[in-house]
């Protein structure tokens, strides 16, 4: 019965996101007020209804209704309870749904934050959203139903992929849908303005926010998503270059150009058709991450669904959502004209050189993830393109995104003046200068790569903190953007030293052994079996050593979960300010030794932690209170601007 | 300068530079390209010798064998098999008669030496590039029987 009503919730609030998305839409167009104003209690209303039936589901998944066919799928009674909730969105019909859910979230925030905005901008923007939440609806409901049942009933369910068990999967696929359908919203208010022929300042403002919380959302998304493949696949590597961590990176590229370019749209009036544009691709790489890693088309861990009909019937919604507003684009682009000037040095040129490198970087990983699959398709062959590719690309792509960094936020607007940067900046670039020359001798080895890296996340940092001398205009938005771009300095550092300093070992170990790793040492002291609830696993206990006395016990585990007969890794790491200590247990061999490997990782942790510093810096900015001015004082700042 | 060759010299730097950033990607693109080949394949003799190439097939079973942390392995097409040795951990998914796909140089005395081994699936799933490889051995065959006949 339960999940007969989450049936009827979805096909109700396909019916109410028609309404949305003809109504407001219509009556924007038309001038009439009654028909706008069914924009926001419908956006609620689907929401509400949305949210009932992702109720139904994790219901079903929690009294272990079989009878579901998607419930048998991927959960097992034998499954801890906080799993089978997230078991809820361990597959392809149940994160649709949460994907659905998400934009639900979106378009009710936008209901309530949208009271400022002009009725028949607020009545296209949730129009819109309320056409694309119809599309997705309808792709659920006609193509991938969770809520179908099995008759008869399964006597058990086929168990959550076991990769999935764990914390990290149960939080980074809700982080990271809010940050794709988060840009749904940047695109709604693009296409509105579109519509309207309304691309001013005031638009750019009103956008702003949005676009930094969805961006906020994608950023804690790959980082969770990175730092589970770093644990869960068990060997010790933090990003692979794989096309579904592809996917979500060409969106977060594009939505930090966004993000700069929508300053700039905002301060200058400038950039304006860029940033529709940008707005648009940022939605449309959403989408193609949902259907690279929905269709089923790549070879990949995260790739669980097979099954081409839903692939066709995605990239139909990609043509129509994209394909139209492009077309809008088109033909209103003439309309959009230009904004203010500026000189070839300006913060307008550099935020415009960041933009460039960004959108090559996407373009880049673009041609990596597509061009095997498209190969394969007209039947070309199979190829592969691996890291050494994106690695090539991207230290030249972002070094000089890395440095102008430094020099953006310095520069005057409109005009800026080469020696005035150069006097203001001359103690950071010596700085970071030479503290790169020195500090690789200091941790250990000289290296060109890591003394660069370092240099030019000092760089970042020193530059960041001058523009918080007095004398220059401090707002949250402002203390906003120096917390990001620290964050993307502490970043650097890690991704800088653990590929530099790096240390790995693989042994084959009996019970006694040791092993020397990076100036410690792992001793293995047994290996006995336990049983989980729903697995049953060879437990190592392992002892870390430094200058021979014991600083660590780490406790891997190789288990064999029952159901699906899989085997998994379960590294034990422990972990540090300046490093971590990483150790994975391998196959059993001859004679009761076992194949350990160990690994210490220097500063990995601040790969994570630069991502959440960069979040929190995006919830800075997107929280600063100028973006709740009421109508009248902004019209009056558009105006002027304009 | 007027205003109108400004822009033409700034249009000008931009496209060079897209340019620059164009000629840079593809370049790497191009030597970091790994393709693919079947067993079969690397029999006859057609994959190189020296450069990074993927492999693709089953596990032949029976043929895994351990000492320390090297592991030596047979990948199948079902008409030809090629040795494989690989040093360190084999993926979880790694097993006996399943789909694997293997990255690494062909050496001379016709052994792959795999840098990485990838069985990204579960029991159901094959690589694409492993049932790729069971598929062409599989046509090849067909096609030896209907010449034959």
């Amino acid at each position: 019965m339960i999940p007969e009503l989450g049936q009827l919730a979805l096909s109700l609030a396909l019916v109410v996101a028609l309404v949305q998305g003809v109504l407001p839409l219509a009556g924007a167009h038309r001038g009439d007020e009654g028909w706008m104003a069914v924009a926001r209690p419908a956006a609620h209303t689907q929401a509400l209804l949305v949210a009932f039936a992702f109720g139904c589901l994790v219901y079903a998944f929690v009294t272990n209704d079989f009878s579901v066919q998607y419930v048998a799928q991927n959960s097992n009674s034998a499954l801890p309870l906080h799993y089978r909730v997230a078991g809820a969105w361990g597959g392809h019909e149940g994160s649709l749904l949460l994907w659905i859910l998400m934009l639900g979230v979106w378009m009710s925030a936008v209901g309530m934050f949208s009271r400022h905005l002009p009725e028949e901008m607020a009545a296209r923007v949730l129009g819109i959203l309320g056409l694309v939440s119809a599309g997705f609806l309808a792709f659920l409901l006609f193509t991938s139903n969770p809520f179908d049942r099995l008759f008869p009933a399964a006597a058990d369910g086929r168990d959550l992929n076991p990769l999935l068990q764990d914390p990290g999967m149960v939080i980074h696929p809700p982080m990271l849908y809010m940050g794709y359908v988060g840009f749904s919203v940047a695109y709604a208010f693009a296409v509105a303005a579109l519509l309207s022929g309304r691309l001013d300042a005031a638009w750019a403002r009103w956008s702003r926010p949005w676009t930094t919380v969805a961006w906020m959302f994608l950023t804690i998304g790959i980082a969770l998503g990175s730092g589970w493949a770093y644990y869960e696949l068990g060997w010790g590597g933090w990003w692979f270059w794989d096309p579904v961590e592809n996917a979500s990176f060409m969106p977060w590229l594009i939505g930090t150009a966004l993000i700069h370019s929508l300053a700039v749209t905002e301060k200058r009036g400038a950039f304006r058709s860029w940033t529709v544009l940008l707005a648009i691709i940022a939605f449309g790489l959403s989408l193609l991450g949902t259907f690279l890693v929905r269709s089923g088309v790549l070879t990949s861990v995260h790739a669980f669904a097979v099954d081409p009909k839903r692939g066709v019937f995605v990239l139909g919604l990609f043509a129509l959502t994209i394909g139209g507003a492009l077309g809008l684009y088109a033909w209103r682009t003439a309309r959009i004209g230009l904004g203010g000037s500026f000189a070839p040095v300006s913060r307008e040129s550099m935020l415009l050189a960041n933009n460039v490198l960004l959108a090559a970087a996407a373009g880049a990983v673009m041609l990596g993830t597509l061009y095997p699959l498209v190969l394969d398709a007209v039947g070309g062959g199979k190829i592969s393109v691996g890291p050494p590719y994106f690695e090539a690309v991207f230290v030249p792509l972002m070094a000089p995104a890395l440095f102008l960094m430094g020099v953006g936020p310095l520069a005057r607007w409109k005009r800026a003046s080469l020696p005035e940067l150069a006097v203001q900046l001359r103690w950071a670039l010596g700085v970071s200068a030479v503290l790169g020359l020195l500090l690789p001798f200091a941790l250990g080895r000289w290296s060109a790569l890591v003394g660069f890296g370092l240099a030019l996340a000092l760089w970042i940092v020193a530059a960041a903190l001058l523009t918080l001398r007095k004398g220059l205009r401090q707002t949250r938005a402002h203390y906003g953007m120096v917390v990001a771009h620290v964050g993307v300095a502490v970043f650097v550092v890690g991704v800088t030293l653990v590929k530099g300093y790096d240390r790995e070992e693989d042994a084959n170990m009996k019970p006694g052994d040791t092993l020397a790793v990076g100036g410690y040492v792992f001793r293995l002291d047994g290996v006995r079996s336990v049983d989980g609830p729903n697995y049953k696993a060879a437990r190592a206990t392992v002892t870390v050593l430094r200058d021979g006395r014991p600083v660590r016990v780490l406790r891997p585990e190789r288990r064999l979960y029952t159901v699906q007969e899989q085997t998994m890794t379960e590294a034990a790491i422990d972990t540090g300010l300046t490093r971590d200590l990483y150790v994975s247990l391998g196959d059993p061999l001859q004679g009761g030794a076992w194949l350990v490997k160990a690994q210490v990782k220097p500063f990995v942790d601040w790969i994570w932690g630069g991502c959440l510093i960069m979040a929190i810096g995006g919830l800075l900015a997107a929280t600063d209170r100028r973006y709740r001015v009421t109508v009248p004082a902004r019209r009056e700042t558009a105006e002027a601007m304009a | 300068m007027k205003p109108r060759h400004k822009r033409l010299a700034a249009i000008g730097l931009g496209v060079a530079a897209l340019g620059v950033a164009a000629a840079l990607v593809l370049s790497a693109f191009e030597k970091n390209l790994v393709f693919f080949f079947t067993p079969s394949q690397v029999v006859a003799k057609e994959a190189p010798q020296g450069r990074t190439f993927r492999i693709g097939g089953m596990v032949e079973a029976g043929s895994v064998k351990r000492s320390g942390v090297e592991v030596r392995f047979l990948v199948t097409d079902t008409a030809r098999s090629i040795p494989v040795v690989y040093q360190g951990a084999l993926p979880d998914l790694f097993r006996e008669g399943k789909g694997v796909v293997a990255q690494g140089v062909l050496g001379a005395d016709g052994v792959f030496h795999a840098k990485e081994v990838l069985a990204k699936h579960d029991e159901n799933y094959m690589p694409p590039e492993a049932s790729e490889a069971v598929k062409r051995a599989q046509q090849m065959e067909e096609r030896m029987s209907k010449t034959l006949k």
